[in-house]
């Protein structure tokens, strides 16, 4: 199963990536980080994410540091 | 069984992070110069000549040897690195700003002299640190701070094409223009950067990239509409693509 790990306190909330997933798992949280800014987190029960790397492509802040493809 | 596909470069300094405006290309553009180092293997072996602008933060975040130029001067302190440590790799990270308004003699004439550097140019049509003026690239009819009626022709002239004038130098071995809007581009993006590394580590001469970005703070836009724009207004002007690769068979 692939997944993503998310560094929530680089994350400056651009929101980028919530666009660029396509199977649209990254959902902006209520959680907020030490900026203050509404976190995203990634949601995946069905465990459809492709592990394409495209989210961390994208963040411009590399708060996506991980992603494993399974 | 997983694959891990997807990691910070290890030319990162530890507990980085950046500085940067939410949204802002050049964490992607950084992130990219980091990955090619790792790939071609040349991190301990690399002084950087970084410039005036956001692009100066860039030796916060790498784990490499850096020197801070005047405003406009990195690549006439990159050649000085260069010429007196030729075993070095040594290369520019600069805005548009730096590279094409103060510092263009130095720029163009780093390039005709054919020095063996490679030089990456941040294009974000404005002076991002300094509040958004109206820069060297600035597009017809974009309204900055200091044209707050928008760029016009009879006063202001024309925007440089950046990545045309150091194709037509002589001693350039390699000019680009690439956009960060898409992935696909991203990908782009960091074929051409390896090129310009490349072409200095074969000695063949200056390697350039103009790399297309955003400034969602003083552009006044989301990152997402930021992107857009770079797709719809600048890529029509500051067209994407190789200028010069003497590497190629065509010689282009």
């Amino acid at each position: 199963m692939s997944r993503i790990v998310i560094d929530s306190e680089k994350c400056k909330a651009c929101y980028l990536c919530v666009k660029e997933c396509p199977k649209k798992l990254i959902k902006i949280s209520d959680k907020t980080n030490k900026l203050g800014d509404r976190i995203v987190e990634f949601v995946d029960p069905e465990g459809v994410c492709l592990g394409c790397a495209m989210c961390a492509n994208r963040c411009p802040d590399l708060a996506i540091r991980e992603v494993y493809k399974g | 069984m997983e694959t891990q596909v997807f990691k910070v470069p290890d030319s990162f300094k530890k507990d980085f992070k950046y500085t940067f405006c939410p949204g802002c290309d050049h964490g992607v553009a950084i992130r990219l110069v980091a990955e090619v180092m790792d790939e071609l293997g040349i991190r301990e072996n690399t002084i950087a000549a970084t410039s005036i602008g956001c692009s100066v933060t860039i030796y916060d975040f790498l784990n490499i040897d850096a020197i801070e130029a005047p405003h406009g001067r990195a690549l006439a302190v990159a050649t000085g690195v260069k010429r007196a440590t030729p075993d070095k790799f040594v290369f520019t990270y600069q805005g548009d700003g730096d590279f094409a308004s103060i510092g263009l003699a130095e720029s163009l004439h780093s390039a005709l002299r054919g020095e063996c550097l490679s030089s990456i140019c941040i294009n974000n049509t404005t002076y991002g640190m300094t509040g958004g003026q109206l820069g060297p690239t600035t597009l017809l009819g974009q309204v900055t701070t200091t044209s707050p009626t928008g760029r016009n022709v009879e006063y202001y002239g024309y925007p440089i094409k950046i990545a045309e004038h150091v194709a037509l130098c002589d001693g350039t071995a390699f000019s680009a223009r690439v956009s960060l809007d898409t992935i696909a581009n991203i990908r782009k993006a960091k074929q051409a950067i390896k090129k310009a590394f490349e072409v200095q580590l074969n000695g063949l001469g200056f390697g350039f990239v103009e790399i297309l970005s955003t400034c969602p703070t003083n552009w006044r836009m989301s990152p997402e509409k930021a992107h857009e724009r770079v797709r719809n207004e600048m890529m029509p002007i500051f067209v994407p693509g190789i200028y010069k690769d003497i590497t190629s068979k065509g010689n282009n």
